[in-house]
């Protein structure tokens, strides 16, 4: 905090302080209060933008609130109570944790192996990482109507393919396991090349000394990768994880437009009989198609905590195998 | 004024602004004024879900109303009455004129606080044009609000291709095709024999979803009652529509293609089904996604008898600001003689009995269908259909429906099976 008053000070033209205030006091007020001054559009969008939705979703949840009828009834907490014994909220809930878990794994994994190849001097370095943020500056919707064509059941690339080798077709839609495949597939396809770049950033602070050592050592490049890379850049890990956990709990488009492809229908609830839908199509269910304002409200908030649970299982997880590794 | 204090004031002056033009999209409608003196520019919007054929009319409209600046938006048929649920909810957003889906408008006339009453505005008089059922829909419970005003029924026939017909060894005249289904047994019947000589990738239907539309649009009760209960696990009429529909799944009639999605798109110009149920409005839709399959889809009845599927009513949300302009606008594109001008333009059927008796409507012939005429189809269907009374949650319930039947198709349970989730599904709504 010196430093700026410092600057402050030295800015000042002498002549033109104003006589009769004592310069203490407005001295104290500057430092005190111009700080929080400029921190405060943040905060003001924040709390009007997020804290009070929030708060508001908490209130709304405890009431009857249905979007097309002018009353509301309070019903402290029966919403909540319906939620827990809603065998489809709990069945979004296992979608969305089988397709955070299908997309979330792999698509680190391959980023941390991406970033690592890119991580070597390379001609046209330039080209390749932007080539990797490509899929991610796609529209989602471009993204998912294109992947929904490639899982056609009649048309679909990826069936022809299939056929042509005597595998025969897959109804990708109609399976549980096989429409939780093709949406991972989507997100690894979207989100990897961008988690390859952090990673890719983690590892240039990495010192070349060790891995000149390691080499003057005689170890393989995966040796290097597994005992000189991860351990270094163990932070930006636990970072993507816990990012890519609270996006893969989020995720909506990708089932719903999946879903879109097949029957209009089955937007919302996630193919015929909710196999791929996830807590937020949920969510956009109850409150979007069916207008249940309170439930959807309550719903949101039990997501909410299940996000926190899970994010803290995987960060306690991926803070375990840093004890591994040091040992 | 030191600078101390214009140093602390930019920030959170900033701050301010920045929360105002964020939230200024938002706000700023007031609790609606009433017209505007004459003379001053007013630029009315008009929220539809896809397109009405409403363009001309707009251009004649604003020869009356030279101040009138009238602009269109679209948006895709779910979001739309999603969207306008939410305006209304939040006060703030609708457009000057919206258009509500007859599966939707129970819902949205049951707060006819958030509309302004087209009685006011001298919309009472129409009430003789109207089909009396057509009418009814557009009025609040107690029927002292007119919320809506109607602009088409979805009187039913069936478009069949010709082509594929012909390959099958079936007749392909109008006439003769509809005389081979005058029940929906029959018409399985007729799949069947399809089936047997059907050209490679053609299949007899799209998917069961609108075949179980046009069934319950086809019986006096449909899912709900008159009291707006939901009757689908004690409405016989459910029931039938819905083993008839596992009857042409299970003989292997079903291309298996959902309404509305882009395979059902294609599948109009590739030839994935030889019929699909067509209310009037979809003529205008198939021509639209089949271009180069003129000639080769032609019109017949329906099996089963007349029913009602879709058609649409335009209303003026309170919250708008020119409700006197607005009005108009809605009397004039409902008017008689623009409902008869939207249908030869694009194919949606006018709600007015007495044009169906016009020469220019009976007479009305469609080149695209093989000259077929749907000025004669259409007004038959029109005359006959039987009112049904339509719930608050016609979308959800049938959504619930089509699931089930779309399980069995994928044959990831048994139709019994399906049924009891169907039923379990349909409990939930409430």
């Amino acid at each position: 905090m010196s430093a700026p008053v410092k600057a402050e000070a030295r800015s000042r033209p002498a002549p033109s302080r104003p006589a009769g205030h004592p310069r203490p006091r407005r001295h104290l007020f500057d430092t005190k209060i111009s700080p929080y001054a400029y921190i405060s559009p943040f905060f003001l969008l924040f709390f009007a933008f997020g804290l009070f939705p929030l708060a508001y979703t908490a209130w709304v949840s405890l009431y009857d609130w249905n979007l097309l009828s002018s009353e509301q009834t309070f019903v402290g907490l029966d919403n909540y109570t319906e939620l827990l014994a809603d065998e489809y909220f709990w069945n979004a809930a296992f979608n969305t944790l089988s397709i955070g878990v299908l997309s979330a794994v792999p698509q680190l994994l391959f980023a941390l192996w991406l970033a690592h190849l890119l991580n070597r001097p390379l001609r046209a370095q330039t080209f390749f990482r932007v080539t990797l943020l490509l899929p991610n500056v796609t529209s989602v919707v471009a993204v998912v109507v294109i992947f929904s064509q490639l899982f056609g059941r009649e048309f679909g690339l990826i069936n022809m393919t299939l056929d042509a080798f005597g595998l025969g077709r897959i109804d990708w839609q109609a399976g549980t396991a096989t429409s939780h495949a093709a949406i991972a597939t989507m997100i690894i396809w979207r989100w990897t090349g961008y988690n390859a770049l952090i990673y890719l950033a983690a590892m240039q602070a990495v010192p070349r000394e060790l891995y000149e050592a390691a080499t003057l050592d005689g170890a393989s490049t995966f040796r290097q990768l597994v005992s000189i890379t991860i351990p270094m850049i163990r932070p930006t890990i636990i970072f993507t994880v816990i990012v890519s956990t609270i996006g893969s709990m989020q995720v909506i488009a990708e089932p719903m437009l999946f879903g879109a492809q097949v029957s209009a229908g089955a937007m919302a609830t996630g193919g015929a009989d909710r196999q791929f839908q996830t807590l937020a199509l949920y969510l956009y269910e109850q409150g979007f198609r069916s207008y249940e304002f309170g439930y959807a409200s309550a719903a949101a908030w039990v997501m909410f905590l299940l996000v926190v649970i899970v994010v803290g299982i995987n960060f306690l997880l991926v803070r375990r195998m840093r004890g591994s590794l040091d040992s | 004024m030191g600078r101390s204090r214009s140093r602390l004031l930019v920030p959170l002056v900033s701050a301010a602004m920045l929360m105002v033009a964020a939230c200024g999209g938002g706000g700023g409608s007031g609790s609606g004024g009433q017209g505007a003196a004459s003379g001053e520019k007013i630029k009315l919007t008009v929220g539809l879900f896809g397109d009405f054929g409403f363009g001309p009319l707009y251009e004649e409209f604003k020869k009356t109303h030279p101040n009138i600046e009238i602009e269109e938006r679209q948006a895709a048929f779910a979001d739309h009455h999603t969207n306008l649920a939410a305006r209304l909810a939040t006060g703030a957003g609708a457009a000057d004129v919206e258009a509500i889906e007859v599966g939707y408008i129970s819902s949205f006339t049951a707060q006819p606080d958030k509309f302004v009453n087209l009685r006011d505005y001298g919309a009472g008089e129409r009430e003789k044009d109207y089909l009396d059922w057509k009418w009814k829909q557009g009025l609040a419970k107690d029927g002292s609000t007119i919320v809506g005003l109607g602009t088409d029924v979805g009187g039913l026939a069936m478009c069949y291709r010709r082509d594929l017909f012909e390959k099958a060894g079936l007749p392909s005249d109008r006439d003769e095709v509809s005389q081979l289904w005058p029940t929906w047994e029959k018409y399985i019947e007729v799949g069947k024999k399809f089936t047997e000589k059907a050209p490679e990738g053609a299949k007899f239907f799209d998917g069961p979803g609108e075949i179980f539309r046009a069934m319950i649009g086809q019986a006096p009760v449909g899912v709900y009652d008159e009291n707006d209960n939901i009757v689908v696990a004690t409405n016989p009429h459910v029931k039938q529509a819905w083993d008839l529909s596992v009857q042409m799944i299970q003989a292997g009639l079903s291309a298996k293609i959902g309404a509305f999605t882009p395979e059902w798109n294609t599948g109009f110009a590739k030839g994935s089904f030889a019929t699909v149920v067509c209310p009037a409005w979809m003529t205008a839709y198939i021509q639209d996604q089949a271009k180069n399959a003129a000639g080769k889809w032609d019109i017949a009845a329906i099996p089963g008898g007349a029913g009602n599927s879709g058609g649409s009513h335009l209303t003026v949300p309170k919250q708008g600001k020119h409700h006197k302009e607005a009005a108009e606008l809605v009397m004039f594109l409902t008017s008689p003689e623009n409902q008869a001008k939207v249908f030869k333009s694009t194919g949606n059927f006018p709600s007015i009995p007495a044009l169906y008796d016009q020469p220019d409507i009976q007479d009305f012939k469609k080149e695209f269908f093989n000259n077929a005429p749907v000025g004669k189809i259409f007004s038959d269907a029109a005359r006959n259909l039987k009112p049904q009374h339509l719930g608050p949650k016609e979308g959800d319930v049938r959504t619930a429906i089509g699931n089930g039947l779309t399980r069995v198709e994928q044959g990831k349970q048994s139709p019994d099976e399906a049924w009891q989730q169907v039923l379990k599904d349909v409990e939930k709504i409430r």
